[in-house]
């Protein structure tokens, strides 16, 4: 295991508002930050066109530095702004940033001020997607613990229920909510809910499972509530999804022939989808360098199902007990490296020659400038990928970039 | 507090990226919190660059605000240094390092670096990005102009001159160069530099060297040649060369300084964008109302080409970069217009609401306008898209510059012949305003579709109503196709064909959830 320290080429934990703004369809998201945080949200959402946004930056400018009660109510002004621009939001996330951390800007003390006075037409949060105390991903992890101390109590003898945490695209998430019907647990909550006003409720009697590696500060705050954690592989591939289905039907008394019923039919497509790729990926050698905290899981992945060869796998951060069963399938030899030192991490790259290289888009293209092959680790968050469905449009992700470097001939 | 969803600049230090990525042997060491290396991406995936930029970030975290955050920033540009071997650096702070106040500069000159660490006040807080790379390449000019340097007496030597304000991101500024390079060339000027483009510290102190210099684009390169002309007397073109009349007055100019007969430049036979106009095909573009918004140089460059080449009528002008609003001030009274001054996108959106015009130019934000309010819109401005890094050779200036703006900008309309059938048969209902121009069938319809409402998960959905049933006869069981609907539109026909096919092939007669999800599997690579 190697930790690293240096320059880390990753994005902060804002770039979450581009698939949380997706999902929670009636919250928006104010980042109060600098230029740069603007910048940043447009280059990574500025493809996408939309009649009115549900993101936006309140951004500071030199009178705001100036004085603490200024930038208070300058902070009202927007929101006054905005909810009157936007009657149709419910919630609103006041999002902190590098800047509004450094001055130590009170968003929790705004987001309560304000949320006194717009309650209940909107529920005003607050999380931090700051590059100093967020990594990419870690921004979902931040807003969704945010969530969790305004899910409603259950009763102390409700039935007991699954809570599904981490944002999936809708169509995995209905593939999953299928699934559990069908092995009998009627009773399932998500977190994020679609509607962020109709949050699931939280007690003892809860028991949730993990869709997503990153969601350490989550997984603590349901914790506290006194919800607790199925442990489980994450659902990519065949047997990550079979693994984490089972895990939580296990938990729920659902028998071993019930569970092998429901599962076998997505299993068998799966690993029938898959077996076409495998001839393509079976021996390739691969490096992940740190983006997201999905590394871990999707190495066991492409190692396991389609017989990769793990060179480096690099994540930003390693939750050794969310991880562990995964990890219980790395190799002696793998290379497992946590944090990042940039050039360093290049040098091995260049060292090892893999066959393909994950890693972000500001390495992509100098990377294949160098004759490496690679695949963008964004997508990886923004494309359908968990499920026995989506199995093989995973492996796909990978195979694509080999098969596209062996098809060119320019 | 500032609210803005777009932005038409980055901050001030990516200003000082543009220019440092411009330049070879030049590092640029920026003390910065971890996320901001996101700006590597504007130029390995906007612009496709296939190096990485050279910035070292030192991406401190919280825990290091505690501790020496001073220390990890000389550690940072140790580092760099010794790796990258570069022949100057410059070191700076982003917005969030500005607040710790480290000063990088100071940082950098006690560390008694063997080569130039030039450093960079760029307020973050007040400033933009285009004035970032002004000041950064002032900066670097006054640092490394060697000011013994100077030009020799004309006598038996070609006219030398710089060419100033090419950087990286910039929009078009790779094959502007070229034109510019051809119409020296025909000129029989010789180019001392091209900075920061391709320049090198070493080459950037022979700046002197030059009779003059030529002002590409103001926005990034007026402030050092205002300092050049006090330092070093050499006088600058300011003509912008965009467009047929801007480029005569270009060639007229720089013959003037050069001492050179402007004739051959004058006359080069690739000049077809006059005759296009002149053709009687371009008639229906008279008088067509034109929004034109970006940065000034830009902006006030187009309002002239379409009031005076292209005969249009410029509705509305305006620019987002404050510093150059005298321009636009001018452009617009010329234009009968008033000019409009902000860098608010909301205030350009009901400006092009209410001006009704035909035809849109402006940047990549006036492209989402555009297209929400249904105009015809072509780019003549940053920030722009990936689109616009395009392959091919397509400048802005000179005469070829001015055969690719007039291409550009009249695609986007209904074509002359074509907008009078719309008009005679607007009943017609195969060939209805909504369709859009014939030649213009990979862009979306006008069709106005309602935002899509939240899906209840499946399992809160009761059965359908009739309403919502499938047609009558359907292969598609209700539930099969309202899992298809969940699939994103562009991909959705090739689902409901591969996934009927498949049925076909199996022998099965009703379409259910099961069929989609196997054929999808059958599908899969």
């Amino acid at each position: 295991m190697l930790r690293e320290r240096g320059q880390r080429e990753v994005f902060c934990g804002l770039t979450g508002i581009i698939w949380l703004h997706r999902k929670m369809q009636d919250a928006f998201f104010l980042v109060v930050g600098s230029r740069t945080c603007a910048h940043l949200l447009q280059s990574a959402a500025g493809v996408m066109i939309f009649a009115e946004p549900r993101f936006a930056t309140a951004i500071m400018e030199e009178r705001d530095l100036a004085g603490m009660a200024d930038a208070q109510e300058e902070l009202d002004r927007v929101v006054t702004r905005l909810l009157e621009r936007r009657p149709d939001i419910k919630t609103l996330f006041l999002v902190g940033s590098c800047p509004s951390e450094v001055i130590k800007l009170d968003l929790a003390k705004a987001a309560q001020r304000l949320g006194a006075q717009y309650m209940p037409r909107v529920r005003i949060l607050n999380y931090t997607g700051s590059g100093i105390e967020t990594t990419f991903t870690q921004g979902e992890d931040t807003c969704l613990a945010a969530l969790v101390p305004v899910m409603p109590q259950a009763e102390p003898n409700a039935d007991k229920q699954l809570l599904i945490v981490g944002s999936l695209p809708d169509i995995v998430e209905d593939q999953f909510l299928r699934l559990f019907a069908e092995l009998g647990i009627q009773n399932v909550g998500v977190l994020p809910a679609r509607n962020s006003r109709d949050l699931p409720s939280l007690g003892a009697n809860t028991r949730y499972i993990l869709a997503q590696p990153f969601l350490a500060e989550t997984a603590m705050a349901l914790e506290d509530r006194g919800a607790k954690r199925i442990d489980a592989m994450f659902p990519f591939g065949a047997e990550g999804t079979s693994d984490w289905l089972a895990a939580a039907a296990r938990e729920f008394g659902v028998d071993e022939a019930t569970i092998e019923r429901v599962l076998a039919p997505g299993r068998e497509r799966a690993n029938k989808a898959l077996g076409k790729l495998r001839g393509e990926l079976a021996g390739k050698r691969i490096s992940f360098l740190p983006d997201s905290q999905l590394e871990v899981p999707l190495a066991r992945f492409l190692q396991n199902e389609l017989g990769m060869e793990l060179v480096e796998v690099g994540t930003p951060y390693l939750h050794r007990a969310h991880m562990a069963r995964e990890l219980a399938h790395f190799a002696d030899d793998v290379r497992l490296s946590e944090g990042q030192h940039v050039e360093r991490q290049l040098d091995r790259v260049r060292a090892d020659k893999p066959d393909i290289t994950v890693c972000g888009l500001g390495l992509a293209n100098p990377l294949e400038g160098e004759g490496f092959t690679t695949k963008w680790a964004i997508e990886l968050v923004f494309s359908p990928i968990h499920g026995f469905d989506q199995a093989a449009d995973l492996a796909e992700l990978f195979a694509r970039p080999l098969r596209r470097r062996d098809r060119l001939e320019v | 507090m500032q609210l803005a969803v777009w932005t038409y600049e980055g901050p001030p230090h990516v200003g000082a990226m543009r220019v440092a990525t411009a330049m070879k042997g030049l590092h640029y060491v920026l003390h910065a919190p971890q996320g901001d290396t996101y700006a590597d991406l504007l130029f390995t995936m906007i612009e496709r660059r296939g190096q990485r930029p050279p910035v070292t970030y030192t991406t401190f975290e919280a825990r290091d605000l505690g501790k020496d955050t001073a220390q990890i920033f000389q550690d940072a540009a140790r580092e760099a240094v010794t790796r990258f071997n570069p022949q100057a650096i410059i070191v700076g702070a982003s917005c969030t390092a500005e607040l710790i106040q480290d000063d990088p500069g100071g940082l950098a000159e006690a560390m008694g670096l063997s080569i130039p660490a030039i450093p960079l006040e760029l307020p973050s807080y007040q400033r933009k990005e285009h004035w970032g790379a002004a000041e950064t390449f002032y900066q670097i000019v006054r640092h490394l102009a060697d000011k013994s340097v100077v030009r020799e007496p004309r006598e038996g030597r070609k006219a030398r001159a710089n060419i100033l304000g090419p950087t990286a991101l910039g929009f078009r500024h790779r094959d502007d160069l070229v034109e510019i390079r051809r119409i020296l060339d025909t000129l029989g000027v010789e180019v001392n530099l091209v900075a920061p483009l391709g320049a090198s510290p070493a080459e950037i102190a022979r700046i002197g060297a030059a009779d003059f210099n030529i002002v590409l684009y103001p926005e990034i390169a007026d402030e050092a040649s205002r300092w050049l002309e006090k330092n070093f007397a050499q006088p600058a073109v300011r003509t912008v060369p965009i467009g047929v009349g801007a480029t005569r007055a270009f060639i007229a100019e720089v013959a003037e300084l050069a001492g050179a007969d402007p004739t051959p430049a004058l006359g080069d036979t690739s000049s077809r964008m006059p005759w296009w106009s002149r053709s009687v095909d371009s008639t229906y573009l008279t008088g067509k109302r034109v929004f034109i918004f970006g940065d000034a140089t830009h902006a006030a460059a187009a309002a002239r080409i379409a009031r005076e080449e292209l005969g249009f009528e410029v509705c509305g002008l305006g620019c987002y970069n404050r510093e150059f609003a005298r321009v636009i001030r001018a452009e617009a009274a010329a234009c009968g217009v008033e000019p409009l001054i902000t860098d608010d996108h909301l205030v350009v959106e009901d400006a092009i609401a209410a001006a009704c015009p035909e035809l849109v130019l402006g940047t990549q934000m006036e492209r989402h306008i555009a297209k929400r309010l249904g105009l015809p819109c072509a780019v003549i401005s940053a920030p722009v898209h990936v689109q616009d890094f395009p392959a091919r050779h397509s400048p802005q200036m000179g005469f070829e510059g001015a055969n690719v703006i007039f291409d550009t900008w009249v695609h986007p309309l209904v074509m002359g012949l074509e907008e009078h059938l719309l008009t005679m048969f607007r009943e017609d209902f195969e060939f209805a305003d909504e369709h859009g121009a014939s030649h213009l069938a990979a862009h979306s319809p006008k069709a106005v579709r309602a935002p899509a409402l939240s899906e209840a998960p499946v399992a809160d959905i009761p059965a359908p109503a009739a309403a919502t049933a499938p047609a009558e006869g359907s292969l598609w069981t209700p539930e099969a196709e309202r899992e298809l609907k969940k699939i994103p539109f562009f991909v959705r026909g090739k689902a409901r064909r591969n996934t009927e096919v498949y049925a076909a092939a199996e022998g099965i007669a009703r379409i259910e959830l099961e069929t989609l999800y196997d054929a999808k599997a059958h599908y899969a690579r």
